[in-house]
């Protein structure tokens, strides 16, 4: 086991630095400039010698693979650095808007469990039923309406007829619980709604694939109530795949959120992404996305180790 | 005689064809409806598909430019002369929701083309060969894996700028890790069975074992793997062009018709806030219906049930 654990941590950092390697490359192969950016955009004029000294003040001059290590030095001793645009130091401004992020895919997440797995029980319990169709229906609805156009009707019926509109200026859990959830409900329940959709897919999936094992035919042989034989034997065994998925959604709400900041205006991780990529931030971008990936990357790597809490089967030797 | 036999008569020959064709016509008929006797679900979805590729093959003939100001029109509700109205600068919905189409359909089928069937070429590849091949490749496919596709997807554009070619190079990339991922487990199996060693044993090439004995075994999996993806690509692509970072927006796309230029007026007129979003959600409902389809049918797992 520990040895198991080890090599993971040991591939996941491996995959980490990959991740740095390829967000590296493609963003020095843009064609944007950042340069022409901070001297006032590309019809601007300026002579060579400035734009010269410039890349020599940022760095941008030295070889690549001295950059390269200069920004994965700086990473991994939590010197971030500062934006080049505004010269805002990173690391602050993410500490600011990562609770933002995180309460956004906390409750997406809730939204996404709350309603995929029993939606999905109920889909393989009723299986081939109208209900079946129906819900399966619905659920691939979720997965076909795009959440930047649910956001945007939610926002646009709200100001139509509600008189409602999200707001401007960002509430903190601490000064206005209420206030607070607000602003993250309906973001949330859009990006909840596009999720639980394959939740309940995935468990309808592996509950009828369980139902049919013969354990189940002898639970109920045996004279076990109905909801004894669904929940304890089918319900349980169905779950792990599933808990795959949760923890995958965890993983990806936060990548996820780029859209729904956007359109919901909340002061995120997603929307800074946005903002930054827009303005050749080179040292923001390359952050927040390693940012992204070590969160993934650990993500998984908590989900591989849970495997064998869940599931006595799953050994870690060989 | 034996010299006519061997050569059949032009007449002869065109006859076999017309009939080989018709035959060919009357079977895809019958294969098309008893599809849609068995999966109704996923023939509502090809319907769906049908109905989106004639609006974008047909376009210029329906719609009138999408791109025209028509300043004397703008707001306006859907009527008899613009079916789903217009915006604030007057150009017609309808026209744009049709030109809208091609793009969408361009991007996703190009990008599933080439990201799935790169993925797939680099998953054969890596299960064939194994070893350190296999290993450095599974790493790079990792990372990319760890990267969230939208983020992914917008430092691409970012790098290469907007363009509809390049938003099918993001979002194809973007597909390359997953399709490598299921073709690769596939290959790894098959590559152990007796044809793909007997193959060897008679001193077939690499290329000729992984891409005739062994990749035919993998259509299957990446099918179902490609057909998932076409609608995952279409709301990508609008995704990108909602954020501005995707199709330029002097070409009408569906993203882009809801993105932040018109959205201070959506209040006033509705319909340009309505018609896009009910466009990309139809279209991407007729593709995961298909591919659903598509899925129970090609994977044993899931025959009869």
């Amino acid at each position: 086991m520990a040895q198991y654990a080890l090599r993971r941590i040991f591939l996941g950092f491996l995959t980490a630095i990959l991740v740095s390697i390829i967000v590296f490359v493609i963003l020095r192969i843009a064609p944007g400039d950042v340069v022409d950016i901070i001297l006032g955009g590309e019809d601007a004029f300026y002579s060579p010698e400035t734009e010269e000294l410039l890349r020599e003040q940022l760095g941008l001059n030295r070889p690549l693979p001295v950059q390269y290590l200069d920004f994965m030095g700086d990473f991994f001793t939590l010197n971030w650095g500062e934006s080049l645009v505004d010269s805002k130091e990173i690391w602050p401004q993410i500490k600011e808007k990562l609770p933002v992020t995180l309460e956004l895919a906390g409750l997406t997440v809730f939204f996404a469990v709350f309603f995929g797995i029993p939606v999905g029980v109920l889909m393989a319990l009723q299986q081939d039923s109208k209900l079946d169709y129906f819900l399966r229906i619905m659920s691939l609805g979720g997965l076909s309406i795009p959440s930047f156009w649910s956001g945007t009707i939610i926002i646009l019926v709200g100001t139509m007829y509600f008189n409602w509109s999200p707001r401007l200026e960002y509430v903190s859990f601490f000064d206005d619980p209420m206030g607070n959830f607000v602003m993250f409900f309906w973001p949330a329940a859009c990006n909840g709604w596009v999720s639980q959709a394959t939740k309940a897919r995935m468990m309808r999936s592996t509950m009828l694939e369980v139902l049919r094992q013969d354990y189940i035919r002898t639970a109920h042989a045996k004279g076990l109530r109905y909801a004894v034989v669904v929940y304890r034997h089918a319900m349980k065994n169905a779950l792990l795949p599933v808990v795959t998925i949760i923890g995958i959604t965890v993983a990806l709400t936060i990548g996820g959120s780029v859209i729904m900041e956007t359109v919901f205006m909340l002061p995120g991780m997603g929307s800074f992404m946005v903002y930054s990529l827009t303005r050749w931030d080179y040292p923001v971008v390359q952050t927040l996305v390693l940012f992204f990936s070590s969160w993934i990357v650990i993500t998984n790597l908590l989900i591989d180790m849970s495997y064998g809490w869940l599931d006595p089967r799953v050994r870690y030797d060989s | 005689m034996a010299t006519e036999q061997e050569t059949p008569s032009a007449g002869a020959l065109l006859g076999r064809r017309a009939r080989d064709e018709r035959s060919l016509v009357i079977r895809g008929l019958s294969t098309v409806k008893s599809f849609s006797k068995r999966k109704p679900l996923g023939a509502i979805g090809g319907f769906i598909i049908l109905i989106m590729v004639l609006l974008a093959v047909f376009a210029p003939v329906i719609a009138n430019d999408p791109m025209e100001w028509n300043l004397r029109d703008k707001f306006q509700s859907p009527n008899l002369e613009y079916w789903l109205g217009t915006n604030d600068v007057g150009q017609d919905l309808w026209a744009q929701i049709v030109y809208g189409a091609q793009i969408s359909l361009y991007v996703g089928i190009l990008s599933v083309a080439y990201g799935s069937g790169i993925g797939g070429i680099v998953g054969l590849v890596s299960a064939y060969y194994g070893g350190k091949t296999d290993v450095i490749i599974q790493r790079i496919m990792d990372a990319m894996m760890a990267i969230p596709t939208l983020v992914l997807a917008l430092a691409i554009m970012a790098a290469l700028g907007g363009s509809v070619n390049n938003v099918v190079i993001a979002i194809g990339a973007v597909q390359i890790p997953r399709a490598n991922r299921i073709v690769r487990s596939q290959a790894l199996a098959v590559r152990e069975s007796e044809f793909a060693l007997a193959a060897r044993s008679i001193g077939a090439t690499d290329m000729r074992i992984m891409f005739q004995h062994i990749m035919p075994q993998c259509v299957a999996p990446w099918l179902i793997i490609a057909t998932a993806a076409l609608g995952t690509a279409i709301i990508s692509e609008a995704s990108l062009s909602f954020l501005g970072m995707g199709v330029p927006p002097t070409t009408p796309t569906w993203g882009g018709m809801l993105s932040q230029r018109g959205r201070e007026y959506f209040v006033l007129a509705p319909q340009m806030a309505i018609f896009p979003g009910i466009a990309i959600s139809l279209a991407v409902y007729g593709f995961n219906l298909f591919g659903d389809a598509i899925r129970d049918v090609l994977d044993p797992r899931l025959r009869g049930s």
